[in-house]
């Protein structure tokens, strides 16, 4: 190594570190750390988690069930709008305070070396717990609705394993992105939104014209919502792969799903070791 | 009994000497970029896309190579924005460096800082559970030492307060505390006993002491050259990002002085010669009465304010002084070799070591020592005088909100 060059070690921290169990320590401890400072105080404590799905639920179902007279024609809806809420809110929740997140661990970050990736997934798994609770409330209205258990309710796990992905590496690619250019943060807001909109949340992609609905399908949320439909609710309701026409097509929105959490991590690899200087 | 203690420090010299180093720089560089006008948000950096390209450089770090020994107390001092902290967050991993060579041949304590991330609405328990996690400890570690922890920091009173209600000083101990349980052979130190209380300070000079003995390595940031002159086995002085010294602590904190004062940048040159003073302080302590160097004692023990002059021309009557300011930088006490009458002449040349002895009845607190030489009446003109260059921390068992606690006699008689 020649005198000019900084030793490896030296280029400042890194992104995932040397030690994984150390990670993976310290993302488990500020999260937990987190979930309990979150309602700290509160009289309801934890139940303002769920409050808030449970609320969005409300307002929805009244408005589109009630007002608009929609969704008669799909089965459950009360259930699937539930649902489908818990795992958005997964995924936006993950999203926008890990868009931030980096800011405000600002003092650690600034005089600890810890592996960097400890901050955004820490947030993650955060949110993860949140969907835990939040997914206990789903299935007790999956029973009250007279839903039986399959076997195909296990199907959910790899259906949160690709939103936790898919969240993940966005939150990696907004929080790393937010430290030089902070309109990240109000851009995200707006794109949240549309996204909520353009996921089938309110209403279901079955009802679509089949090539409007293979188009939507490329949006891994709205591949993730369809196959959740289909195994935990309703088994007479189109599969991902049959809303996209054909199973081969289905590793669009998985590549989406996967090129996202790729560029994430890439990027905040990058940025790891000078995020402590550009806060 | 000074004899052994000097038998001792030359014996640790002379296995310092013969030790490996710990840490190795070579060449460190280290700037941050100023960008003129920052450009964070996306429509600046569309309409101006060539712009971002002027920016200040601001180089922290400068060419800086030395080395540590295993084993070794190192001081790194330094004025506000000489590129002290810089250098140590280089050291600890959190800064990348531009060029140049680092090496560490030890496990280093990752943090700079004491109670970093604690959090004001968790309890100290929940607190210091994540902080000795976040330093590197397993959770198991952790909940293993908790106990030692909270004993170490004697807060075993408030282990389930919050943090919000408790004072900076308990704070600090408790950061302390967890900090000392991170194992680590390498620990990186920056300012940590300019708070707490006078007990607990004294509680961390003696864990200093312990951790030199047990062979640990420490890198020591700080102002106080007194703590300089009583651990550090050597030390650095930067000044704008460059080495201006590296040496022994006695040496350092002169030029340390002298650096922050402004007087004799090079004593060498000839026309420094024509304004020097006629004597210089060189050092100042305080001793017990058997003549230990000592940076606490306990109130209404015998001290000795000392101070090593050495002079440079002639001088008939020197008056010596030793200055006592406390946290506030009130004066609180000048000890004065002035009721004494006139010392007697002095040549060029010579050397004196002034002792003045006192009963200290000081209020327990911190005190910062500026010895100085001042000519005899009637004008008192101020020779020499260096400020701050030594330390005192004075004990009591109790707290009588005055600046002294002179020994009283108590005499009722019923009316």
């Amino acid at each position: 190594m020649s005198a000019s060059r900084a030793t490896a070690r030296y280029r400042g921290p890194t992104a995932v570190g040397d030690d994984l169990r150390r990670l993976v320590n310290l993302t488990f401890t500020l999260a937990a750390n987190d979930f309990k400072l979150r309602f700290f105080g509160s009289a309801l404590g934890y139940l303002w988690s769920l409050m808030r799905p449970l609320l969005l639920f409300g307002v929805l179902y009244f408005v589109f069930t009630e007002v608009v007279r929609f969704g008669g024609d799909v089965k459950h809806y009360p259930v699937y709008l539930l649902a489908a809420i818990v795992m958005f809110s997964f995924f936006s929740e993950t999203t926008s305070r890990g868009v931030t997140s980096l800011i405000e661990r600002e003092t650690l970050l600034r005089k600890i070396r810890f592996p960097r990736m400890v901050v955004p997934l820490s947030v993650a798994l955060h949110a993860l717990f949140n969907l835990g609770l939040n997914l206990v409330v789903v299935f007790i209205f999956v029973f009250a609705s007279g839903i039986d258990p399959r076997w195909s309710w296990l199907e959910m796990l790899p259906l949160i394993l690709l939103l936790v992905m898919l969240s993940t590496g966005t939150t990696m690619l907004l929080s790393a992105l937010f430290v030089r250019y902070r309109d990240v943060q109000p851009i995200w807001e707006v794109v949240l939104q549309i996204l909520f909109y353009a996921s089938p949340i309110i209403y279901v992609t079955a009802s679509f014209p089949d090539s409007v609905e293979r188009k939507a399908m490329a949006n891994p949320i709205t591949a993730v919502l369809t196959q959740m439909r289909h195994a935990l609710i309703d088994p007479a309701a189109p599969t991902a792969a049959q809303a996209i026409g054909g199973g081969v097509r289905l590793l669009i929105p998985l590549l989406v799903t996967a090129v996202v959490f790729a560029l994430g991590i890439w990027v905040f690899t990058k940025e790891a070791p000078r995020i402590a200087e550009d806060l | 009994m000074s004899v052994t203690t000097s038998q001792l420090g030359r014996d640790r010299h002379r296995r310092l000497d013969a030790a490996p180093a710990i840490i190795t720089a070579a060449e460190v560089s280290k700037a941050f970029r100023l960008p003129h006008q920052r450009y964070s948000t996306l429509k600046e950096r569309v309409l101006h896309p060539f712009a971002s390209s002027t920016y200040d450089t601001l180089q922290a770090l400068d060419d800086v190579s030395f080395d540590v020994k295993r084993g070794e107390f190192y001081g790194i001092v330094g004025r506000n924005g000489s590129g002290k902290s810089t250098l140590l967050k280089c050291l600890a991993g959190i800064y990348g460096i531009d060029r140049g060579e680092m090496e560490v041949a030890g496990r280093l304590s990752p943090f700079i800082e004491l109670g970093v991330g604690f959090n004001p609405d968790l309890t100290a328990r929940d607190n210091v559970l994540v902080n000795a996690i976040m330093l590197g400890l397993s959770r198991r570690e952790a909940k293993r030492r908790f106990d030692d922890i909270i004993a170490f920091a004697e807060l075993e009173d408030f282990i389930d307060l919050k943090l919000k209600n408790y004072s900076s000083g308990m704070n600090i101990r408790l950061g302390f505390s967890v900090a000392i349980q991170v194992d680590a052979e390498i620990l990186l130190v920056d300012e940590v006993l300019a708070v707490g209380d006078a007990s607990f300070q004294r509680k961390c000079y003696d864990e200093f002491g312990r951790m030199r003995d047990a062979g640990k390595t420490i890198v020591f940031v700080t102002h106080d050259m007194g703590a300089v002159e009583r651990f550090c086995d050597r030390a650095m002085l930067l000044e704008k990002g460059r080495v201006l010294e590296i040496g022994g602590p006695d040496h350092v904190s002169m030029r340390y002085t002298e650096v922050n004062f402004g007087y004799l940048p090079d004593a060498d040159s000839p026309a420094e010669e024509a304004a020097a003073p006629e004597c210089r302080v060189r050092s100042a302590w305080i001793e017990d009465e058997h003549g230990e160097r000592i940076v606490s004692s306990f109130q209404g023990e015998l001290c000795r304010a000392c101070m090593e002059v050495e002079f440079d021309a002639d001088m008939d009557y020197p008056v010596f002084s030793i200055t006592f300011r406390n946290d506030v930088r009130h004066i609180i006490f000048v000890a004065t070799s002035a009721p004494h009458g006139p010392p007697g002449p002095f040549r060029a040349g010579d050397r004196a070591l002034v002792r003045l002895s006192f009963a200290n009845w000081l209020a327990p607190s911190r005190y910062a020592l500026t010895p100085a030489v001042t000519t005899w009446d009637p004008d008192y003109r101020v020779v020499d005088q260096r400020e701050d260059l030594a330390s005192l921390i004075v004990e009591a068992p109790r707290h009588t909100g005055g600046a002294t606690d002179l020994p009283t006699e108590l005499e009722i008689t019923r009316l």
